[in-house]
């Protein structure tokens, strides 16, 4: 029960409106292991990002709360580090400097400069972007950008990595190599990862997990579905998979059956 | 592309297109600009021609030359004056020392009277002492601003007040506030200096104060998480994030605060006596010769081109610092 690597336990938020409180979620209850990689997926104005916000300790939660190996949640820190939908890097430093950022104010005191110059590079190595690391952001496509804030919050070594949509804003193509660079650190590295998403394929793809959440107000998890597929995966041979499209049609059911999309 | 009756025109086509564009480009930047001050010029030639004053007619272009031409001359007699008195006292200085090493010899410095070009100098580290004061306030303060919602709303009222007041009504509570405060039997700054300095930096602080406020206060909010899930100290998060963010804004602020303290430096040069331009201006008209108009006419051409010269200067600073490439800059 308590052994829980990450639990969210009856969270519930309300935000104060011109019309009185608007409760955007109510009663979440989710459990998480340690290296559990899961997904959020919903209807926009779900609530997904707010349930992000809430374990990254950015928005505090009206009702319960989220306990982190026995500790409870309640401000932002390094052990959840937030990949954001886009990307958010300090647009006057370079990729290295970005990274490094996060690695001096995480590690100081911790390791020498010279331990923290090799951790910048390794983790730059990790995504694959070593080649760019003296690059401002603006001088990198938006793939490379994304690429940089995993590694910016690969760098902080987090308990859990909380990403917000990360692949939201590329092109399909872009969108798949990110997607095997994170089946293949996820595997490498073993973080507990939960992620948002609106695209089925993606989260059948990575996830251990898929989160489906119901529609707000007062939105709330709808219906989990373990996702029984052995890694590495690969995307060609899922393809003619059928329990990938086993998932995928659970997913889909629920999403455009039992889920009334909201008017857009 | 082989066959040659087809290229050598589609080329030809190509150059002389290319050479319009270069030729069109070369009267944008070049033709245009000469051009409307030659219209100024003649324009001026007619008009001053029927103007006519107590002090003479009113100075034309061809005067203007004569007298810009005579202030540097006189600067440079002065300024060979000065090495010649210098050189006289370096003299008698050794001889003395050479008849008694023990003589106490005396250093005076030349007291010749400021020139044109001295005066320019003295009006521009006036403004930017007055300027420099300003931005160390105004810098922190819109900071303040820009963090905090409550100190803004504490002081934004008093900007607000403050903000459209004249430097000719700071001018006589600045006088009598440095007269009162410092006091030195043994001056090290003029008070006439200091006047124009403090009164220039009271009304240039403004648009620096508010533009660093906007620019703090935009900070994009994703940034600020980042910072937040850094757990970035206050000082860190300043430094580190709010700061660079806002340096286009305090940019824009900064220039249009250096614009306006040398606009204001010239009004409180005039009436605090501090020897530079606007003094220069003053005495010219007060002195009633018929070189005066033409002279004050030299030096409003030289306010201009070194107030010019100074926003292009802060352009470039800007153009250094910022780190959006992109953004356009004019």
């Amino acid at each position: 029960m308590s052994n829980a690597h990450l639990e969210l336990s009856g969270v519930g938020i309300s935000f104060p409106t011109d019309k009185g409180l608007f409760c955007a979620l109510q009663n979440v209850n989710l459990k998480i292991d340690q290296g559990e990689f899961v997904s959020l997926i919903g209807h926009s104005g779900c609530g997904k990002s707010t349930v992000l916000n809430i374990v990254a300790g950015l928005y505090q939660a009206s009702t319960g709360g989220v306990i982190l190996d026995g500790r409870e949640v309640n401000e932002p820190g390094p052990e959840r580090a937030v990949v954001f939908q886009n990307h958010s890097l300090l647009p006057w430093l370079t990729c290295y400097e970005n990274v490094e950022l996060a690695v001096r104010q995480v590690f100081k005191g911790g390791k020498s400069r010279k331990e923290m110059r090799e951790w910048v590079e390794h983790n730059l190595n990790l995504v694959h972007m070593m080649h760019a690391k003296d690059k401002r952001p603006g001088e990198i496509s938006g793939g490379m950008k994304q690429r940089i804030g995993i590694a910016r919050a690969l760098a902080m070594q987090p308990k859990v990595l909380l990403m917000d949509e990360p692949f939201g804003a590329l092109d399909a193509l872009t969108r798949a190599h990110l997607q095997d660079s994170l089946m293949e650190i996820h595997r490498d590295l073993g973080n507990t990862v939960i992620m948002i998403t609106h695209d089925v394929d993606e989260a059948v793809l990575l996830s251990d997990r898929i989160v489906m959440m119901s529609n707000g107000p007062s939105a709330t998890v709808g219906d989990i579905l373990k996702v029984e597929l052995e890694r590495p995966r690969d995307r060609l041979e899922l393809a003619n998979d059928a329990r990938y499209h086993a998932c995928r049609s659970a997913v889909l059911e629920f999403l455009y059956a039992k889920q009334q999309r909201p008017a857009a | 592309m082989s066959n040659p009756s087809v290229a050598t025109p589609i080329a030809n086509t190509i150059k002389s297109a290319r050479s319009r564009e270069l030729l069109k480009q070369g009267v944008r930047t070049l033709f245009l600009p000469l051009a409307g001050i030659a219209f100024f010029l003649l324009l001026w030639q007619l008009v001053a021609a029927s103007i006519h004053t107590s002090l003479g007619q009113f100075p034309g272009p061809g005067q203007v030359y004569v007298q810009a031409s005579q202030l540097l001359d006189t600067h440079l007699r002065e300024r060979e004056k000065a090495e010649q008195f210098i050189t006289r006292q370096e003299i008698r200085n050794a001889e003395l020392l050479a008849k008694n090493p023990d003589a106490q010899v005396k250093i005076r410095a030349y007291t010749g009277k400021p020139t044109f070009l001295d005066q320019i100098f003295t009006s521009l580290y006036t403004v930017l002492s007055g300027f420099l004061i300003a931005t160390l306030i105004a810098v922190p303060l819109g900071i303040l601003c820009g963090l905090s919602q409550s100190i803004y709303a504490a002081i934004n009222p008093l900007i607000q007040i403050f903000k459209p007041v004249s430097p000719l009504a700071w001018l006589p509570l600045v006088t009598m506030v440095v007269s009162a405060v410092y006091t030195s039997s043994d001056p090290l700054l003029s008070k006439s200096y200091l006047t124009s300095a403090f009164t220039v930096a009271l009304c240039c602080l403004w648009p620096t104060v508010i533009n660093t406020t906007v620019g703090v206060a935009s900070l994009d909010k994703d940034l600020l998480n980042v910072s937040r899930v850094l757990r970035l100290s206050p000082l860190a998060h300043v430094q580190k994030i709010v700061l660079p963010a806002a340096v286009p804004m305090i940019f824009t602020g900064l220039r249009l605060s250096l614009g306006t303290g040398w606009m204001v430096l010239i009004a409180a040069e005039m009436l605090a006596q501090n020897p530079g331009l606007g003094k220069f201006i003053w005495d010219e008209f007060q002195n009633g010769s018929s070189n005066s108009l033409g002279r004050i006419m030299v030096a409003v051409i030289a306010i201009g081109l070194i107030g010019f010269a100074l926003d292009r200067l802060m352009l470039l600073a800007q153009k250094l610092v910022s780190w959006d490439k992109n953004a356009v800059l004019r």
